[in-house]
């Protein structure tokens, strides 16, 4: 509880950080438990209220349920939701079958690349943890990526005392992490402890098996599970020692480091 | 398999640091398999990536995650990790030890509670490892433990461990940094990292895992004053509310704040959360949380709030140790970026007294530039007073970054504040504002009756150029357009307030004139004034003086002479006196003094 709390604290602080430097500033959401927890700690950070817009990449593969939970919370928390797609690519037939890689970097890359160019934002708010896998273990809480969208990961800043990289050259733009430093747990534990409304994919509907991580429908696939309520599932991960994302098929032999360094969040 | 089957109750940020390939991604690969920490998926990809590369298997890969870097052999970056033990979480910072990247070592240092260093038995006390207690010693890390690492490379020796603990000592004590343990260990073939080796019988102290588990949990903030740096003014609603993380202390609805640098004070009136019930009505150290005052005063990001009892210095100038780790180097007189907790200032750097030499502690010649990866002692003098504290008294507060260009690329604690040539005027103002004793009737209700904030229109500039007439155009125009404006000369307190001051205690004139405007301006009035009567030091004084209220600087000139810092407006002599005033509205109300239309119902952001 303590533990939680310091998180949100830290989490908070990068948020209002962020919201303070960046004019041109957008969250990303997933409708994922994480980018969730993420919209729960803005509404946190600013007594309420969003202050900036989320953006959705819409693959147009996403599981159902995902986007009616998406548009049943826009409407409740007065959000200022942003669909990013890829449309050209989508009519040119992109799909997992021409290489996961490739689909996941037309999509989902070049689906927020376009979106950033258009939009102009100059600072992007993503809900990636360090202990999701071997990359993301290596973020800054402030990450620029340079004007083609791709990461330096050997020439990053340094990150003093909470003074965060928040002045860049023309042309680049930030990433910013205020959920680097929690684990998977964490983000059930919080989310019971503030009673956060997440996507009941995530548990056990009697078959045995339950999303762990939610991406596309073709490529995600459900955890042999029988956890049926976020007690269940905090539960289970204390036992666990099978990986977060092992139902996630990009993750497979180079896929994310490949995908990250070319700007995939 | 060891599992952790309930939530730990306590965390602990750790970095582990050393020269590079004294084996600590090794001793980290260790202490997780050895404890059943890893996910089943993490060892089976590292395992297989091994068998496709043709190599052996190797604990350090595990924590290796770019196969870049396993090409290399080197840590590029900060890996944290996280493993459960007896009840307590590891937030484990993997910093590389390679010199290039001793940036990313400072990044995970920065943020640890806890210090594990490691050397090699082999090689001995390096350069790099003396590089690193000093930098932990300045960063604040109090807690380090030293792990000697393979040992089997040196047959389990007792007298080579022993020649190290004693150079490593001697060395650290310098620093006053006093090492919790050394434990002599191999990663590799696991002596002494989660089970007493037998191949060391002479030891018999803590393992490494042991080590870990006796780091204590760093001392509670919030026992100390309070320091509130101010992060931003929010007003999505109709409440104003302050927000900001406290960095010591606590405060409670009903406590009187103090802002500094400004010297604004107003009560508590709540304090502001989002899905908590009841509200609590306290907030302390390291909480993120939103105040709302009793009085709209006008505060900024980077003022620090405290009690009137303990406030933070207020300087311009102070001295520091200071790392530098920017692309180049560091020089005196060239203009960087200063962050302290969320204060951004200009600032240079006044003098270098001293470079050193991490390697032997040994002062450097004296020199002009700071080079990467150099530690100095430094002046610093900022262009504008910010709200500080000693290192030694307060951690957030007394440490600050510089900004070369785009990137954070030095860090610093302050090790003492230097009284500069407006310290005398700054007090004298902290002093009377923190007592001002206010009526029932605030600046606002003042602006909102007048129709303007107060403000002082200070014109400069040398003999028979015009100032005085100007002077007197602004108050008639201002009047006539309904303002409440005041010329003030400094003549017309010579023969009266003045006339007990000695010929020729110009300060103490100075220091009259200043506090008499600040009372005409806590009436609500803008005060025109002309400075024939004062050298250039003078205006400073006076700004000082009556800040934070606007200052309005107009310079006159005949000649293409430079006129003096903050200047606002600047007149060749101007022929056209009237239009010349008419730009000095136009400045009061892009300065937020004046509302745009007379007449309107001014809506002013705030009020002094």
């Amino acid at each position: 509880m303590k533990h939680l709390r310091q998180l949100e604290d830290q989490s908070v602080y990068i948020l209002r950080e962020a919201y303070k430097h960046f004019d041109n500033l957008a969250m990303l959401w997933s409708m994922g438990k994480d980018s969730t927890v993420l919209l729960w700690l803005a509404r946190k950070a600013f007594f309420g209220h969003v202050p900036f817009p989320l953006i959705h990449i819409d693959t147009s593969y996403k599981i159902p349920a995902m986007i009616e939970y998406r548009d049943r919370l826009a409407r409740e928390w007065r959000l200022n939701l942003v669909i990013g797609q890829n449309k050209d690519a989508l009519a040119n037939g992109m799909n997992h079958q021409l290489g996961r890689v490739v689909c996941c970097t037309a999509l989902k890359t070049n689906g927020l690349k376009n979106l950033i160019a258009e939009k102009g934002y100059t600072g992007i708010i993503l809900g990636v943890r360090a202990d999701e896998e071997g990359t993301r273990a290596k973020e800054r809480y402030f990450s620029p990526r340079d004007k083609h969208g791709d990461w330096d990961f050997r020439e990053q800043p340094p990150e003093l005392w909470d003074q965060f990289k928040t002045t860049f050259p023309e042309g680049t733009h930030i990433r910013i992490h205020p959920l680097l430093d929690w684990t998977e747990i964490n983000i059930w534990e919080y989310i019971k402890l503030e009673n956060i409304p997440f996507i009941d994919l995530y548990l056990d509907h009697g078959d045995g098996t339950r999303y762990r991580s939610l991406g596309c429908a073709p490529c995600t696939f459900p955890i042999k599970s029988s956890a049926r309520s976020v007690d269940e599932i905090i539960e289970e991960l204390r036992q666990t020692t099978v990986a977060e994302r092992s139902g996630r098929a990009q993750d497979e032999g180079r896929g994310m480091e490949l995908l990250r360094k070319d700007g995939y969040m | 398999m060891t599992t952790a089957l309930t939530a730990p109750s306590e965390h602990l940020n750790i970095v582990i640091v050393g020269h590079v390939d004294h084996g600590k991604s090794t001793l980290l690969g260790r202490l997780f398999a050895d404890t059943g920490s890893l996910p089943e998926g993490k060892l089976d990809k590292v395992r297989s990536i091994c068998r496709q590369q043709g190599k052996e298997f190797e604990y350090a890969f595990l924590f290796d995650a770019f196969l870049e870097e396993q090409e290399q052999g080197i840590t590029i970056d900060t890996a944290r990790t996280f493993f459960t033990w007896k009840g307590r979480q590891y937030i484990i910072i993997d910093a590389p030890g390679h010199k290039e990247f001793l940036k990313n070592m400072i990044s995970g240092a920065a943020r640890a509670e806890a210090a594990l260093l490691l050397i090699d038995a082999q090689e001995g006390v390096k350069e790099q490892s003396k590089k690193h207690g000093y930098l932990l010693s300045l960063l604040g890390v109090r807690q380090v433990a030293v792990v000697v690492n393979k040992m089997d490379l040196v047959d389990y020796r007792q007298d080579v461990y022993k020649a190290i603990e004693r150079e490593y000592r001697e060395f650290l004590a310098q620093l006053k940094v006093t090492p919790e343990r050394f434990v002599p260990a191999s990663a590799k073939l696991g002596d002494n990292i989660v089970k007493q080796s037998p191949n060391m019988p002479w030891y018999s102290g803590p393992t490494a895992l042991e080590t870990l588990g006796l780091f204590r949990k760093e001392t509670e903030r919030e026992h100390q004053p309070l320091r509130f740096p101010v992060q931003d003014i929010y007003k999505f609603d109709a409440r104003r509310i302050i927000a900001g993380r406290i960095a010591s202390g606590m405060v409670k609805v009903g406590d009187r704040l103090v802002f500094s640098p400004s010297n604004k004070s107003a009560n508590v009136k709540s304090i502001e959360w989002f899905n908590v019930e009841p509200a609590a009505t306290e907030a302390r150290a390291g909480q993120s949380t939103g105040i709302v005052l009793d009085e709209q005063i006008f505060i900024e990001r980077g003022e620090v709030a405290s009690l009137d009892d303990s406030v933070p210095l207020v300087s311009t100038t102070f001295r520091c140790n200071l790392f530098w780790m920017g692309k180049r180097p560091l020089e005196t007189g060239r203009k960087y970026l200063l962050r302290l907790a969320t204060r951004e200032v200009e600032c240079e750097v006044a003098a270098i007294h001293r470079i050193i030499d991490a390697g032997d502690l040994a002062a450097r010649q004296t020199q002009t530039t700071v080079g990467r990866n150099e530690v100095a002692e430094l002046t610093i003098r900022t262009k504008n007073p910010l709200a500080l504290d000693l290192y030694s008294d307060f951690e957030v507060t007394g440490r600050f970054v510089l900004v070369d260009q785009y990137d954070v690329s030095g860090g610093g604690i302050i090790t003492e504040g230097i009284r500069d040539e407006q310290t005398v005027w700054r007090e004298e103002a902290r002093r009377r504002d923190i007592a001002w004793v206010k009526g029932e009737v605030g600046p606002d209700n003042r602006a909102a009756q007048y129709g303007h904030r107060a403000a002082l229109v200070l014109i400069t500039g040398g003999r028979h150029t015009g100032k005085s007439f100007l002077a007197r155009r602004l108050e008639v125009q201002l009047v006539a357009d309904g303002r409440h404006a005041y010329l003030l000369d400094g003549e017309n307190l010579r023969r009266g307030l003045d006339s007990d001051i000695v010929e020729g205690d110009a300060a103490e004139m100075v220091r009259r004139f200043g506090e008499v405007a600040r009372l005409l301006m806590d009436t609500g009035l803008i005060v025109v004034s002309t400075t024939n009567t004062f050298g250039q030091a003078d205006h400073q004084a006076i700004r000082t003086l009556v800040n934070p209220a606007p200052v309005i600087a107009v310079h006159m000139s005949k000649t293409e002479e430079e006129p003096p810092s903050h200047t606002d407006l600047v007149f060749a002599g101007p022929k056209d006196f009237d239009d010349a005033a008419r730009q000095i509205i136009e400045e009061l109300k892009r300065r937020g003094v004046l509302a745009h239309a007379i007449g309107a119902k001014p809506t002013f952001q705030y009020s002094i």
